[in-house]
């Protein structure tokens, strides 16, 4: 069954010929042909040129040294510019945009060899936290139909959970890879802001938009990191720090480690089986050596009104440029150019989207700017001035991804505040820029999966690699597989 | 800081999002419901913090001031609802 293979595992097969990468990316096209009918976690199968890129790998690798994800079948969250493959942003606006270039992330991942299977649902421009504001209708949770793999990073989640791929990139804002990961358990990693070139990446909240993956173990996370991290002269805003080698980081083991656990996150809001399975993480951790120790972040309740003001009014500047005029959707028959803007827009742009850009617009308008934007700026400097104090006294911390497991599909529609609500472990950690890491730690009764959070300093990916390598070894939970129908593979 | 349907009527035309009469109600209540929540932070004392406009400091980086991508007018024109003779079409805008 290849299609279940790590991105580590089926790198060693192919190297050693066990496996072709055709072979390989046969097997995840027949499991999406199975199964993405149900789960609808791609948008775009791009199964002609996957094989053509499969094939085309197989043979670079039988004359020389090849980049190390050379045949790797990869899915991209459909708001990563892919040059001649359709990338929506879960957007009517945008569903037949074909766009013109790559984005770097897409660019790079070509350059070591990845192989693109398609591209993964999200919910609309990345605004949701349950795949649900998708113009091409929800993607489902492998591990329950019924129920949400979360968003915005949905399908990509699902995409792995389900072995539909090897691995996958999402992006993440306010939790929209950890949310998801932690849904579905996979392991999310959101680097630091600016770690990975923005370039290419549909612009949701600028501030706060991140690149990074959904994988089946912290080993793949730091194959995909190695691949991606690093300065792009096209993002004035990445970091030009070099990447380091991430590889040494997975062996160091997690004796010796300080791990704060904030009070704040393990409040009356967490449900029961959530709280049982960080504390057996945690007394996993201590077997493996590290120390814990308790801390606090005591701005951690405003993280929500203040990332719904940061977030939309960055969205509604960042979402002006769709107008109907140089690519995207346009209404028929406009009276006049301002007919023409505000039809397109309204008829392109779902409900969540036009909330967030009218919201944004508010904020940012004559008379309200000092008392929502500015206070809100406020705060964010407040958040992060949190998270330096604190790792002062520890390397890394350890929360909850989220308060509870996968809701149903249509349970919190009808309510964005409650909505907001689900990412209240998620948010501050993008407002103060750190890196986040979600890993699969247990299950509820109803077999939905649990997920914890460690969360580093600006730059700290590999304390984050190491605590979460040694946890993976410690545990099984990320090596747990839904029940699923499909190809039962060769 | 409650909103008026006559605010929400104002944001949207600021937004350039053609808003159906009959809507306007809901979207009152629902950003009224919204900015409530936003009101929490007036309790959080901020009196002499630094406004945080970026996750890390950053310097603006400067490039030399060369064309690196050639000239792309078909590929862009490609991707618009309506070109014509190398430029986007818009409906008429001067009488």
């Amino acid at each position: 069954m290849p299609h279940r293979l790590t991105i580590a595992a089926a790198a060693r097969a192919l190297h050693s010929g066990q496996l072709s990468a055709v072979e390989l990316t046969r097997a995840c096209l027949e499991r999406i042909a199975a199964l993405n009918p149900t789960l609808n976690a791609l948008i775009t199968v791009t199964a002609e040129t996957a094989l053509a890129e499969a094939d085309a790998a197989d043979r670079r690798r039988r004359q020389d040294e090849v980049p190390p994800l050379t045949g790797i079948p990869l899915v991209l969250k459909d708001l990563f510019c892919t040059q001649g493959v359709r990338t929506t942003c879960g957007s009517r606006i945008l569903r037949d945009f074909v766009p013109p270039y790559d984005a770097t992330v897409t660019r790079r991942l070509k350059a070591a060899g990845a192989v693109l299977l398609g591209k993964a649902n999200m919910d609309e421009f990345a605004m949701g936290s349950s795949n649900e504001t998708s113009h091409f209708g929800p993607c489902r949770n492998p591990w329950d139909t019924e129920r949400t793999p979360g968003g915005s990073s949905g399908g990509s989640a699902a995409a792995v959970a389900a072995d539909l791929c090897c691995g996958a990139l999402g992006t993440d804002t306010g939790g929209s890879i950890r949310q998801p990961a932690a849904l579905t358990a996979t392991t999310g990693l959101k680097p630091t802001y600016g770690r990975i070139s923005r370039f290419g990446m549909i612009a949701f909240a600028s501030s706060l938009d991140q690149a990074g993956s959904l994988t089946k173990d912290v080993t793949d996370a730091a194959l995909l990191l190695q691949a991606l991290a690093g300065h792009d002269p096209l993002d004035a805003t990445s970091i030009d720090t070099p990447a380091p080698d991430y590889g040494p980081a997975l062996d160091r083991g997690a004796g010796g480690l300080t791990i704060g656990l904030p009070d704040e996150y393990f409040g009356d809001g967490l449900a029961d089986p959530v709280r049982a399975a960080l504390t057996a993480a945690q007394q996993t951790l201590e077997r493996e050596g590290a120390v814990f120790k308790r801390i606090s972040l005591p701005h951690t309740g405003a993280a929500i009104p203040t990332y719904y003001i940061i977030a939309p009014a960055e969205a509604s500047s960042n979402l002006a440029r769709f107008d109907g005029v140089k690519f995207g959707h346009r209404c028929a028959n406009p009276r006049d150019l301002r007919d023409l803007y505000c039809h397109s827009r309204a008829e392109g742009f779902g409900a969540e989207v036009q909330r967030r850009i009218m919201l944004g617009t508010y904020v940012l308008s004559a008379g309200y700017y000092d008392a929502y934007y500015r206070k809100a700026q406020k705060v964010r400097r407040l958040i992060a001035d949190d998270f330096r104090a604190a790792f002062r006294e520890v390397d890394v911390i350890l929360t909850p991804t989220t308060p509870e497991t996968a809701f149903r599909l249509g349970e919190r529609t009808g309510d964005p505040v409650r909505m907001y609500l689900s990412d209240i472990f998620t948010i501050n950690v993008n407002l103060a820029g750190l890196p986040g890491l979600s890993l699969p730690c247990g299950f509820d009764a109803g077999g939905l999966p649990i997920g914890l959070q460690l969360i580093g300093p600006t730059l700290g990916e590999e304390v984050l690699l190491q605590t979460g390598a040694a946890f993976q070894r410690a545990t099984d939970w990320h090596a747990r597989k839904p029940d699923l129908p499909g190809p039962a593979g060769r | 800081m409650a909103i008026t349907d006559a605010t929400v009527r104002k944001v949207a035309a600021l937004a350039r999002l053609d808003l159906p009469e009959d809507q306007v109600a809901t979207w009152t209540r629902q950003l009224s419901d919204i900015l409530e929540l936003m009101q929490r932070l007036d309790a959080i004392p901020t009196a002499g913090v630094e406004p945080m406009s970026h996750a890390i400091d950053l310097a603006l980086p400067e490039r030399d001031d060369v064309v690196t991508n050639g000239n792309q007018r078909e590929a862009l024109l490609a991707c618009a609802p309506e070109a014509e003779n190398g430029h986007f079409r818009v409906p008429k805008i001067i009488e």
